[in-house]
């Protein structure tokens, strides 16, 4: 009986390998097989997108019946499977570097689909309810461990009136890689030269001072519970959590609210060439009314080559995206949609 | 034993050997396979590991585990901080979980009424059952505030002579993780030296007990040393929890690349750095260096196993000419 019993466990054993494997190999030709209305594309990344990703694609079956999968797997695993070619899309918070389009020889495309921003939260209940405001300059000197107190002379001359109190900053930053990371070390390493050569930007750099709290989450419980502490958090993260946030100075010198309509001015304000490849930052663009820490966050796909009813496929749901109905769900979601400059130069491409 | 009877032995015999050979022998192998199936992925796991660090290993070799810096812009990668507080952190665990499970598996086997003995068991059991991440939630809602209010600052008037209870206190520290990491252990150390004790045998107490000694005596010299080994495996098995815990420790730890001497500071380990950068990891360096973080963790680990080990060892023989000699 024990011995029966084994070998029916081994057999699941066997079953599950045969499986697994079958899972590695068998998956990528049987898939791009399917044709028609039962079509499926795989995509996979970043993870700051995925909901309103998957509120498209599901509204997108729907409506033509092309399954659309999406994995979100970070930006990092997203631009890895598309080098690799184990999807037929990848999605990523951070456009791919020289290096990376050298590694698939140039085969990229990048479509911007909405957009991010990230807001500095703090937590110091001895300056009131008013907003705090600060520049580029102040901000980048804070995290980089220049500025140790809220009384600080700059912080000071950038609020007038309000009373800031001798108390330590503590900084508190994001410990795992994210497209939020990248967009804030991008803008302060646009304004800060010091910045750019001490830190740099990227998806998890080498934070001079501070705590790492994992997540917006982690980052937002350590501000929340830390008096005295200043981190950066997504915006739509702040906004739907009642965090308080910062005005920031933009590169016309105003003081700008963070909110989903300067979000995209700031990409209107970026100024897109109609040949552009959309490989672009838009931190600290021009236009009065820009938040100046926001990025686009981007589709990748295959400029030539590969399965021709899939290029179609999704190029077709490009179309879809760039449509009013879609962008309003975007909205919906509290994803700054990308505004009408944009969509323009996108529709060309995408004819 | 007769003639007839020794002729049926022997034809009997052939007959079911025979049929039990054909069960025992497909028996054999399904145990022989199921038994080299983990080898062989180990195997694997390492091999898989190996060339995945290649890069890095090329790269960086001995630097890696000596070097403090961790920079993925400027692809500079060095884990003595991760090692460092992989380490210390689970010591820590060790610290606070080690005297606490013993004490209450050596409560609940020879102390405890009957009544009491089952319902505690169970319910220290369920603590295994949470899942890791709940433990962090826990962690940053509810440990922080207390330590960082409460507890640090009572730590840091009464033994701040020390350099480990001194410097700024954030709340998310190398401490909060070995606290967390002890809550989690417990229940594995408690429950598996639970077991060890129960199978003391009887006349070990009563041979204690007859000799005049009080419970408490019979306790410390003859049940817990009877015991020692089986003791010693279940600190291995709380360690090793320890050592690759991933999700709750990097919620509370504050994920520092630092090696600092107070215990108030934020760390780092290696289970956290890679859970923390893998996904979003995009050049194949600083890929590569993740990977050797993990080669590091599994040598890491087998070291401070096989070490656990020796020194279990050494004590049971120790204990072994002890109990001959009572």
């Amino acid at each position: 009986m024990s011995s029966r019993r084994l070998s029916c466990s081994l057999l699941l054993i066997l079953v599950m390998l045969a499986a697994c494997s079958s899972d590695d190999r068998g998956r990528q030709p049987g898939e791009s097989r399917a044709t028609g209305s039962s079509a499926a594309l795989t995509g996979a990344g970043a993870t700051f997108p995925n909901p309103i990703y998957t509120k498209w694609f599901d509204a997108y079956h729907q409506e033509t019946g092309v399954r659309i999968n999406y994995q979100s797997i970070g930006s990092g695993g997203g631009i890895r499977q598309f080098t690799e070619g184990t999807v037929d899309f990848g999605a990523s918070d951070a456009p791919m570097t020289d290096e990376q389009v050298a590694a698939v020889k140039g085969n990229v495309v990048h479509v911007p689909t909405v957009l991010g921003a990230v807001v500095a939260t703090y937590n110091l209940p001895a300056a009131g309810n008013a907003a705090l405001r600060f520049d580029g300059p102040t901000l980048a000197d804070i995290f980089l461990g220049r500025i140790t107190r809220w009384s600080d002379r700059r912080i000071a001359a950038l609020n007038p009136g309000v009373k800031l109190p001798a108390q330590d900053i503590i900084v508190v930053h994001r410990s795992d890689g994210s497209g939020t990371t990248f967009i804030f070390t991008d803008y302060l390493s646009k304004i800060s030269p010091e910045w750019k050569e001490k830190v740099g930007k990227a998806t998890s750099v080498k934070w001079p001072i501070g705590l790492g709290g994992k997540g917006n989450e982690g980052v937002t419980q350590q501000v929340k519970q830390t008096d005295g502490a200043i981190g950066y958090v997504e915006l739509i993260y702040a906004i739907s959590n009642g965090l308080p946030y910062a005005w920031l100075k933009n590169a016309e010198g105003a003081f700008v609210e963070p909110s989903l309509k300067s979000v995209s001015a700031a990409a209107a304000g970026a100024r897109l060439d109609p040949s552009t490849d959309f490989r672009v930052s838009i931190t600290n663009p021009s236009g009065k009314d820009s938040y100046p820490a926001s990025s686009f966050t981007w589709l990748l796909l295959r400029k030539e080559g590969g399965d021709s009813v899939k290029v179609r496929l999704l190029r077709n749901f490009i179309r879809w995206m760039l449509q009013p109905p879609a962008q309003r769900m975007a909205a919906e979601l509290h994803y700054a949609p990308l505004p009408v400059p944009v969509i323009e130069v996108l529709q060309k491409q995408f004819p | 034993m007769t003639a007839l009877e020794e002729t049926a032995v022997r034809s009997a015999q052939p007959v079911s050997l025979e049929r039990a050979n054909y069960g025992d022998r497909v028996f054999k192998l399904v145990l022989t396979a199921a038994a080299f199936l983990i080898p062989i992925l180990l195997g694997f796991l390492v091999y898989e590991l190996w060339s995945g660090s290649r890069l890095a290993i090329d790269r960086f070799g001995f630097d890696f585990i000596t070097s403090s810096t961790w920079d993925p812009v400027a692809e500079e990668f060095g884990a003595l901080p991760l090692i460092f507080g992989t380490l210390l952190s689970s010591l820590i665990a060790l610290v606070i979980a080690v005297p606490l499970s013993l004490g209450v598996a050596i409560y609940l086997t020879e102390f405890a009424p009957k009544a009491v003995r089952q319902p505690v068991a169970f319910l220290i059991g369920l603590l295994a059952a949470i899942p890791s991440v709940v433990y962090g939630l826990w962690g940053i809602f509810v440990l922080i505030p207390v330590l960082r209010t409460t507890a640090f600052p009572l730590l840091r008037d009464a033994l701040g002579f020390l350099p480990l209870f001194q410097g700024a206190i954030y709340g998310p520290s190398m401490l909060a993780a070995g606290i967390i990491l002890a809550i989690m252990i417990m229940p594995y150390v408690m429950s598996v030296s639970r077991e060890v004790l129960l199978a003391v045998p009887n006349t070990q107490r009563e041979a204690a007990l007859a000799l005049g000694a009080t419970r408490w005596e019979a306790v410390i010299t003859a049940v817990v040393p009877y015991a020692r080994s089986g003791l010693g495996g279940a600190v291995i098995l709380g360690l090793g929890r320890a050592l690759g815990e991933t999700m709750a420790v990097t919620m509370v730890i504050g994920n520092r690349h630092e090696v600092a001497a107070s215990l108030f500071a934020p760390g780092y380990t290696m289970a956290a750095a890679i859970a923390n950068e893998f996904s979003e990891a995009v050049g194949d360096l600083h890929l590569s260096a993740l990977a050797f973080v993990a080669f590091v963790l599994f040598l890491v680990t087998v070291l401070v196993n096989a070490g656990a080990r020796l020194l279990i060892w050494r004590v049971a023989r120790g204990s072994g000419a002890g109990s001959s000699a009572l």
